[in-house]
């Protein structure tokens, strides 16, 4: 028993963290916002050259083969720098579901160009119901009755539905299934399935980990700065309480969420609920920040001068990709209702308690 | 990262758990707050507890414990939860003034009040507030003076834990009596039974003298009852309060074993509440998860060399508010039969949950109110100016 992470696992977070502060702050958002780009190019190039793209597909596969734990604090860096690229969906959700299908002799060719970072790859997942970064993609996994297919979006009619957040770019996608398309039955594709959609909610929520941090250092840095009665508004109990109660929920989301990387592969009752609960606490974090940032910043927070609202609204957003909050309280539910429950359980595996 | 338990620790949950089976009382104890028949009662389960060395299992062997590290005690926690044992009537004693004790005080001193303390012998209270010294600890006026070897201690103490049937105290104290604020206090020990102690016990809340005021005039104590150096009390102070927020004065297992009862009774009453109810009690188990796994996270970065901090502030909050929270999800699944005392007949088991309620409320009060933990967290961790 030992709830730390490697020394290494922290190395490859801080130089994600560290390219990110390079390359991603604010500043960058606004001019990628009024180009009106679909990515930042020298950004995303540099994301590309750090070879991510392979970090959760199997070695023998051509990728790194790191797990959730290697890649939950990458996330959680992306969040906290709001990044518009899709290096989390696409190396933590897609590719892993890619790989999965490698038998397939499309499959496997695409994953190829995957892997180098030529192209990337986007999913069709029906917990979501649109398709996120199609334009960008070179294919997408598109589940049909349970069945996988895989298509090229410059064959498909893909029609953008504007989200509230300048950097999600949601497409809905139109197709006709054909055994040309398909890839896997939903026999086979089930279990790659689930396990896409545990990534795809464990990401999300570290990436609301991250943005609810973020939140709350941005409410730090203007309430030491702004001055009112002759102080810095930061000096004011109001004011540190606000911020306080959101930094707790941050702190004890934390942990829910490195727990949920650790015991992912697990693949059961106790490890899905495990991944719900973290996504909902992370949300509920990202939530309490992030208003707590605007009501901190005054007036000036309802502006669009202020950054904050940049990552309110990727809250907003991720809160409900990979389900919502019913959703995930319902598998919560059925570990509650369903499992033993108490102390000596909280590590649990279902192998286990067969 | 392994969150998985060795063969070693599994072993060592099967042995405590299978001790505890064959220890614990069947019938559960009367509070100790509530009588000298219960403390009694309490104490004497201490004893048994200490002789099969189980009194406080990280403490070194030679003071009763049996020299285990952090997740050893976390599983020691879990098992002693989870088989109902009584509550533990010294934990002013074992889980505040022990660490700090083992910490801060010479060999003499822990070879006199260790031992007895890991033995249940003797049973702690804490003398740290006074009328005008509350959150504003720093205010303390209660003096000890020097004389010879010996203090004399004057001063009115209050809402001290434990203080009606409790045989020892430690209180701060100026032994500097020229001195202001936090400078100038020492940490002194005294016994309940000195001649010039005067306790007077404060009904609570649910009626039960959990706490009192301790009146001290002219108590004389040797010096050697002194913790730390002359003026170090409130160093020393902070430390323990550290480790009462921090870790070890609400183990998790504690609260995973109420939301596992909340969720037993949620789903006895299931047809008869709301939606919302469901949310709460759901809402319970995962914050008591949560709170365990972080106890985890903060255990394993202790056992490899690293020091609590701030964060004792935030599990202090995060307790505290989860307590109140289960508990007022309990007394709405039990609608309008949550007001039945204990002595009802028809009360069943439904007064624990009221009692617990009552009892929760104390919870952001007590070991710091939560306002000062967030002040705490916003000037330390978040690095905001102070007032």
């Amino acid at each position: 028993m030992d709830f730390r992470f490697s020394e290494e696992q922290t190395m490859t977070a801080d130089v994600v963290r560290e390219l990110l502060t390079d390359v991603c702050q604010p500043a960058d958002l606004r001019r990628l916002m009024g180009e009106g780009a679909a990515r930042d190019e020298g950004r995303w190039a540099k994301i590309v050259e750090m070879g991510l793209a392979g970090a959760m597909v199997a070695e023998d596969k051509g990728g790194l083969g790191l797990s959730a734990i290697d890649f939950v604090q990458i996330a959680e860096a992306c969040g906290y720098a709001g990044l518009p690229e899709p290096l989390v969906e696409n190396a933590g959700v897609a590719l892993p579901l890619l790989a999965a299908f490698s038998d397939n002799s499309r499959a496997a060719a695409l994953l190829e160009r995957a892997l180098a970072g030529e192209v990337t790859v986007t999913v069709a997942h029906p917990a979501n119901p649109f398709v996120a970064d199609a334009d960008t993609a070179e294919a997408v996994l598109i589940v049909r009755d349970g069945a996988v297919h895989l298509v090229e979006t410059a064959s498909v009619a893909i029609v953008a539905q504007p989200s509230v957040d300048p950097f999600r770019r949601l497409f809905s996608v139109a197709f006709e299934p054909s055994a040309e398309t398909l890839i896997a039955s939903a026999e086979d594709a089930a279990t790659p399935l689930a396990a896409a959609f545990d990534r795809g909610a464990l990401y999300a929520a570290a990436q609301m980990q991250g943005i609810a941090q973020r939140c709350v250092d941005l409410g730090v840095a203007y309430a030491k700065e702004r001055q009112q009665f002759g102080k810095p508004i930061g000096s004011y109990q109001a004011v540190k309480h606000h911020l306080a109660t959101a930094q707790v929920k941050i702190e004890f989301a934390r942990p829910v969420l490195h727990a949920a990387a650790a015991q992912l592969e697990q693949g059961d009752l106790y490890s899905r609920a495990r991944i719900s609960q973290a996504k909902l606490a992370c949300a509920d974090a990202s939530d309490v920040a992030a208003r707590t940032s605007i009501q901190v910043h005054g007036a000036m927070g309802y502006s669009w001068e202020v950054d904050v609202h940049f990552f309110l609204k990727r809250g907003i957003a991720l809160t409900n990709w990979w389900g919502g909050n019913a959703f995930h309280r319902e598998r919560v539910a059925a570990r509650v209702f369903g499992a033993a429950l108490g102390p000596e359980h909280t590590f649990a595996r279902e192998a286990e308690n067969a | 990262m392994d969150l998985n338990y060795t063969d070693e620790q599994k072993a060592f949950r099967q042995e405590v758990r299978s001790w505890l089976e064959k220890h614990v009382p069947a019938t559960p104890l009367p509070s100790f707050d509530a009588s000298r028949e219960g403390f009694e009662a309490h104490r004497a389960w201490e004893q048994v507890l200490a002789e099969g060395r189980w009194g406080m299992v990280t403490w070194p062997e030679n003071y009763g414990g049996r020299g285990l590290d952090l997740i050893q005690w976390l599983i020691f926690e879990e098992e002693y939860y989870r088989s109902g044992a009584p509550l533990r009537v010294n934990q002013n004693g074992i889980f505040l003034l022990g660490p700090t004790l083992m910490e801060y005080g010479t060999e003499e001193q822990k070879a006199r009040f260790l031992t007895s303390m890991a033995s249940g012998d003797e049973i702690w209270a804490q003398a740290w507030s006074e009328p005008q010294a509350g959150s504003d600890l720093a205010s303390v006026r209660a003096t000890a003076v020097l004389e010879g070897d010996e203090y004399v201690l004057k001063g009115h103490k209050i809402w001290s834990s434990r203080a009606v049937f409790a045989d020892w105290a430690f209180g701060l104290f100026r032994t500097d009596p020229a001195s202001q604020r936090h400078k100038g206090l020492s940490l002194i020990f005294f016994p309940l039974n000195a001649p010039g102690v005067r306790v007077q016990a404060i009904p609570q809340i649910d009626g039960e003298t959990g706490f009192a005021e301790i009146f001290l005039e002219d108590v004389r104590v040797p010096a050697f009852n002194r913790l730390g150096g002359e003026g170090e009390g409130w160093n020393i102070c902070m430390a323990t309060a550290g480790f009462e927020r921090g870790l070890m004065l609400r183990s998790p297992a504690r609260f995973q074993v109420a939301a596992r009862k909340l969720v037993d009774l949620y789903k006895a009453h299931e047809g008869e509440v709301e939606p919302t109810v469901r949310a709460a009690v759901l809402q319970s188990w995962m914050d008591a998860e949560a709170y365990a796994l972080s106890i985890y996270a903060t255990a394993s970065r202790l056992a490899a060399g690293g020091h609590i901090g701030a964060e004792a502030s935030t599990n202090k909050i995060f307790w505290s508010e989860m307590d109140i929270a289960m508990h007022k999800a309990a007394l709405s699944i039990l609608g309008a039969r949550a007001e039945l005392l204990r002595s009802a007949p028809e009360a069943g088991d439904i007064g624990r949950w009221l009692d617990g309620y009552f009892f929760s409320l104390a919870g952001p009060i007590y070991a710091g109110s939560n306002e000062i933990q967030r002040n705490i967290i916003a000037e330390r961790m978040l690095g905001l100016p102070r007032a």
